[in-house]
């Protein structure tokens, strides 16, 4: 599996170098950093040289980079370096090169917990972080002491969750995060419609709760032939869960049972494709009346409920890569062009639904003398809108059973957002 | 962490050094300090210093005395074996220690050190850990059992570890069975490979003395699991974590099941996984399911399988990147194995805006291979969108994949062409040349049907400067030559520039000019002279030569066979539904989600010994009890194009090895940036050696003593044998039927004997 694992920084520089298997030396660094570093033809993630292959990711300024000399599960590999990244950010906040240079330490013993002779192990962030601090040395005495626990908690078969959480008061956060894929044609046809949803839970539970999660999922709501609630149900195409959901069980009932770890987790993903709502329609009306000019008028309407509203809408325009200057008038917000990125960027901080706001502009051209028409790259637009799902998807019950019977407190917050994945052709 | 430059020469070297020394010399004072924190913090700077790879083995006492210590003595044992042994006391004693962190700590440690003297104090530490009542340790433990094997495999013989790791599998703690398999999976690897290395006497990776004494004698330790564990590692599956299911479903795809019940048991149990938020372990699940499904009969329980398998994979479409690419890759596969797993879903594979290219590309092979008469109008839509983006090698990708379209749908074909016209007129010199090689494909499948087109082409003449596109457009010309009035001016342009250009256009320009000649006698008897004669005396590439003197000889001597020759009715080409060979596909679905299946390649072919040798593949085809002979050819192909081909050069080219063009899999990717392209090359040069192969047969030297060519073999066969070869003489953009076969470009009389039966046997 994986040979060794390294962090480079974007001069090629080693940051974090780890061998786990004998077949390598540490001077393979080098062939990466010549090979894929320096190169700037390399465009796919995994290169394999004689019989070494590398997988690489790239995070802020770093390259994540595993090394194996077999033939390697590579879907695991890059799970595990997106697991790695994940867990770096939660420790601390963010990896990039200072990250790495100030932690070091803590990322070699991480490193020596979730990686074993190059196999993935532990990498629940909850459970590593009982064992695996920042803090100085705790008293013998004490660490003996976690340790029995931590060990067993490490194997168990509910490695996520410790056994003797208490809480005064038991409250669970339920967050369903709905991103919307959205790619318009020309004509105004939806080509692509499509979530991905994201259910995220803040679990504040005392002792080991078991919980029971319900969904307006149509395929459950038509089994128990409740008619009329399953005509507002929604169709999930798809549904992926942490691990702690029983997984025999769903796919038995389609019934949603865990234990959940303590804090924040992502309960499950999902995916939905029929009747989407679109919060955003757009009306494109772009001209080249000139060679030297070309006219937008892109009007913009919120297509939800009037007493929501979504948060930072931000409009990316593109232009041709000649513009010299570009003119914009917009009745809400601000717009501007940035040469460096060659967009008109319209940001709206704050929209009533079903209003309706219009941006007007002219983009003066250089004269060029490149024959190729411009290829008009997709107009993006990223928002935020809060209790509002494009799916329909709704939370209908969270249950929550515990031995000692306590009473707790649900709280559901819906979000529906795009960035860079609302695309409308023009 | 310092960073200091590196030395340079002479007197910085020398200052260097002082720096580097007086700095250790602190460190050394600090390691010994009376204060705790001091000594941590000291840690930490060797681990830096080591880390930028300064020698601070110096420290080695020093270091000794204080968790980090581990880290440091992983790196120095290996160069400072003699000075580890003072450290193997602590281990041993903490491998008994209360806390169980600090046992399998320790026994991590001692197993990683990779010290031959250590290791003979592991034995009995290691067997009391495998037998610790704590999960934790068991499992730390089980993977040691790996890691010594790898060292030293006579250890784990003497103790029996092999034995304890197989009654670990029967664990209660999933974790501990996870590990035990990944530890017994391992130690099958290792066990094959040292069975392998000592048959083969070669120089195995480790010291040759130890070599000679351990090999020998350790009998493989092979990894076989049987029903009673099967149901184990069934139980284990749904309460591990996702690194142990990944193990655990890998052993599972290896299973040889014992009966359909088995099987179908398996499958059962191992689809709730589909739904794991892991893609590596969707990506398991898949294979398991692949695997085992070929023994299911139920009909209801392989759909429904299919019908479940669909949603996952389109999920791992909206992961990361390098994810979603090894998904698409696998993809790829499948639906060459089962077309119809992702029949409604094309519509998640567009391509979006700020996709990276490998993403894109992928993507956009996935898509042909979804399009259908239902979906082929937004299809060509998207194509045609993308033919407008910035990206040259993507651009040119969605005017093949529009050809592709035009190919496969044959309804579909008549829009096809309207769009690669409309790109066409954009007069984009890439898009253009690009667009000239697609219809060329769509007018070797649909002959005689978008003649219209051809003017349009033949207006663009001048911004074609690639050979390929150069290329077909000339054999485009010289198949329709009745129909273009001023054919011979056009190819008279080409023959002005005759020796400029490269092989592939100047064979074209032959063939094409001799059809031309054939087609319209009385206008073209000048060109033919000159473009015989300029072939025969300027070329200075044998093929060329070689081919003018054979038309010329047929020519002169039988006006009649040269055109049952040259003007013969070529079949059709079509769009073969898997790149890779049947036996081949099925060993890549029964390792997907590995590099294998990334790549499109049998393991065999990027690691290991290097070559794949036809004895392998041989061995292989054994194990493939239902290979008939269609599949054992095909087997052949695919290592015919294997053998010439050099990794190291196109993984350095292109994410997509198995560039999936029309044309067929087995042309070696390392050859030139597109695969097509040296199909075409290949193919070209190679039917000759073929040509002059199947007349040797009938006792003929060709190119000297072969005036009568034709003449002298009267019977019907020959004619027959001359009309497989027209084709082959002619252009053949997709070196289909056998000349795949032929991309060696040394084909020796013995190998190349196959292929040209194979050909006789196809007409």
């Amino acid at each position: 599996m994986i040979s060794a694992f390294f962090i480079f920084n974007q001069k090629g520089e080693v940051l974090i170098s780890r061998l786990f298997r004998s077949d390598l030396k540490r001077t393979i660094s080098d062939v990466f950093r010549i090979q894929v570093i320096a190169n700037p033809d390399v465009r796919s993630p995994i290169i394999t040289l004689g019989s070494t292959s590398f997988f690489h990711v790239r995070v802020s300024n770093v390259y994540v980079l595993a090394v194996t000399k077999c033939n390697a599960n590579a879907a695991l590999i890059f799970e595990f370096l997106y697991r790695f990244v994940s867990i770096s950010r939660s420790y601390f906040s963010k990896l990039d090169e200072e990250a790495v240079k100030n932690n070091f330490v803590l990322i070699y013993e991480l490193l020596d917990e979730i990686l074993d002779f190059g196999y993935p192990q532990n990498s629940e962030i909850d459970a590593l972080k009982m064992y695996i601090t920042t803090e100085s040395i705790k008293s013998e005495l004490a660490v003996r002491e976690d340790s029995a626990k931590i060990t067993i908690q490490a194997t168990g078969a509910t490695s996520w969750r410790r056994a003797d959480v208490k809480y005064r008061k038991n409250e669970a956060f339920v967050d369903v995060i709905e991103t919307v894929n959205l790619l318009m044609s020309k004509e105004g046809s939806v080509l692509r419609a499509d979530v991905d949803g994201q259910i995220m839970m803040r679990a504040y539970l005392s002792g080991t709760p078991e919980c029971k999660f319900g969904l307006n999922d149509k395929l459950v709501l038509e089994k128990r032939s409740d008619r009329a609630k399953a005509d507002n149900a929604v169709e999930l195409d798809d549904c992926q869960f942490h691990q702690c959901v029983r997984l025999g069980k769903f796919d038995s009932d389609r019934s949603i049972s865990f234990i959940p770890p303590d804090g924040e987790f992502e309960l499950m993903k999902y995916r939905s494709t029929t009747n989407i709502n679109l919060p955003f329609k757009l009306q494109t009306h772009v001209v080249e009346p000139t060679k030297s000019r070309v006219e937008y008028a892109i009007h913009l309407k919120a297509n939800f409920d009037p007493k929501l509203n979504a948060n930072d809408v931000v409009l990316r325009i593109p232009t041709p890569l000649n513009t010299t200057s570009v003119n914009c008038k917009v009745q809400v917000g601000k717009a501007k062009y940035v040469p460096a990125e060659n967009v008109i960027i319209w940001k709206i901080p704050r929209i009533q639904g079903a209003q309706e706001t219009t941006l007007t502009a002219e983009a003066e051209l250089a004269s060029t003398t490149h024959r190729q028409a411009w290829s008009r790259p997709p107009i993006e637009v990223d928002f935020s809108v809060v209790m509002f799902t494009a799916s329909g998807l709704l939370v209908r019950f969270l249950k929550v059973f515990e031995k000692s019977n306590y009473q707790s407190v649900k709280w559901v917050r819906y979000m529906t957002k795009s960035k860079g994945t609302y695309q409308i052709r023009f | 962490m310092n960073g200091r430059a590196p030395p340079r020469k002479g007197k910085s070297l020398q200052l260097h050094l002082e720096v580097h020394w007086r700095e250790n010399f602190e460190l050394r004072a600090e390691l010994n300090s009376e204060y705790r924190d001091r000594r941590a913090d000291a840690i930490k700077r060797v681990i830096a210093n080591m880390t930028v790879g300064k020698d601070v083995s110096g420290l080695f006492p020093d270091v000794l005395k204080n968790m980090l210590v581990y880290l440091y003595l992983m790196n120095y044992a290996k160069t400072q074996p003699e000075l580890v042994i003072l450290a193997v006391n602590t281990f041993v004693k903490d491998t008994a220690d209360q806390n169980p962190l600090i046992r399998a700590l320790a026994i991590r440690t001692m197993s990683t050190l990779r010290a031959e003297k250590i290791l003979s104090y592991l034995g009995d530490p290691l067997s009391r850990c495998l037998r610790d009542e704590n999960p934790y340790v068991r499992k730390t433990a089980a993977l040691c059992v790996a890691k010594v094997y790898e060292l030293k495999p006579e250890l784990c013989v003497d103790y029996g570890f092999v034995d304890v790791l197989r009654d670990l599998v029967g664990d209660g703690n999933p974790m501990v069975v996870a590990n035990a398999v990944t530890a017994l999976s391992d130690i099958h690897e290792a066990s094959i490979m040292a069975a392998q290395s000592a048959a083969q006497n070669s120089i195995s990776p480790r010291d040759p003395e130890e070599e000679e004494v351990s090999f020998p004698i350790i009998p493989a330790q092979k990894f076989v699991i049987d029903s009673a564990t099967l149901s184990k590692l069934l139980l284990a599956l749904n309460e591990c974590s996702e690194w142990g299911r990944i193990a655990i479903l890998n052993a599972l795809a290896k299973y040889q099941a014992t009966g359909v019940e088995e099987s179908e048991q398996i499958c059962e149990r191992v689809m709730p996984q589909f739904q794991h938020s892991n893609g590596a372990v969707v990506l398991g699940a898949v294979k398991v399911i692949m695997v085992h499904m070929r023994n299911v009969e139920k009909q209801e329980l392989v759909t429904q399988m299919i019908r479940k398998m669909a949603p996952p994979l389109v999920t791992l479409i909206s992961s990361p990147p390098e994810i979603q690419w090894v998904a698409l890759r696998n993809i790829n596969l499948l639906l060459q194995k089962r077309p119809d797993i992702l029949a409604n879903e094309m519509r998640v594979f567009f391509c979006k805006y700020n996709d990276p290219p490998y993403v894109k590309v992928e993507k956009l092979d996935v898509m042909v291979r979804l399009a259908s008469e239902r979906n082929v109008d937004t299809l060509l839509g998207e194509l045609k969108e993308y033919a407008s983006e910035v990206d040259v090698d993507f651009v040119r990708k969605a005017v093949k994949a529009i050809g592709q379209t035009a190919i496969k749908i044959e309804s579909a074909a008549p829009k096809c062409v309207q769009v690669l016209l409309d790109l066409i007129q954009t007069r984009v010199s890439y898009v253009v040349q690009e667009g000239v090689v697609v219809i060329k494909d769509i007018f070797r499948k649909y002959p005689h049907s978008y003649e219209a087109v051809i003017p349009t082409l033949c207006a663009n003449l001048d911004e074609l400067d690639e050979p390929e596109a150069k290329a077909s457009l000339i054999w485009i010309i010289g198949e329709y030559a009745e129909k273009i009035e001023n054919a011979d001016e056009l190819l008279g342009i080409f023959l002005d520039t005759f020796k400029e250009e490269s092989y592939a256009v100047q064979l074209q320009t032959v063939t094409a000019i001799v059809k031309l000649f054939l087609k319209k006698p009385d206008h073209a008897q000048a060109i033919v002279q000159r473009v015989l004669q300029t072939a025969t005396k300027d070329s200075d590439n044998p093929d060329v030569r070689d081919k003018a003197y054979v038309y010329w000889r047929l020519l002169s001597t039988d006006p009649a066979a040269a055109k049952a020759v040259v003007l013969s009715v070529r079949p059709p080409i079509s769009l073969p539904n898997t790149t890779v060979a049947p036996a081949v596909l099925d060993e890549l679905l029964s390792e997907i989600s590995s590099l294998a299946s990334v790549y499109h390649k049998p393991a065999a072919t990027f690691i290991g010994k290097g070559r794949y040798g036809v004895d392998e593949m041989s061995k292989r085809r054994a194990d493939f009890d239902g290979a008939d002979t269609s599949t054992r050819k095909a087997l052949e192909t695919v290592v015919a194009g294997q053998k010439s081909e050099n990794l190291l050069d196109f993984d350095t080219d292109e994410p997509s090895i198995a560039d999936t063009s029309i044309a067929t899999n087995t042309v070696p990717a390392g050859y030139a940036p597109s695969s097509a392209a040296v199909a075409s090359v290949a193919a070209a040069k190679n039917p000759l050696d073929e040509l002059m192969d199947l007349f040797s047969n009938s006792n003929l030297q060709a190119p000297t003593s072969a005036p009568t060519l034709s003449v002298t073999s009267p019977n019907q066969a020959s004619v027959a044998a001359a009309a497989a070869a027209s084709s082959l003489l002619d252009f053949d953009g997709f070196g289909g039927l056998g000349t795949s076969s032929a991309s060696q470009p040394t084909s020796k009389p013995p190998t190349s004997q196959k292929p040209s039966e194979d050909l006789l046997g196809l007409f």
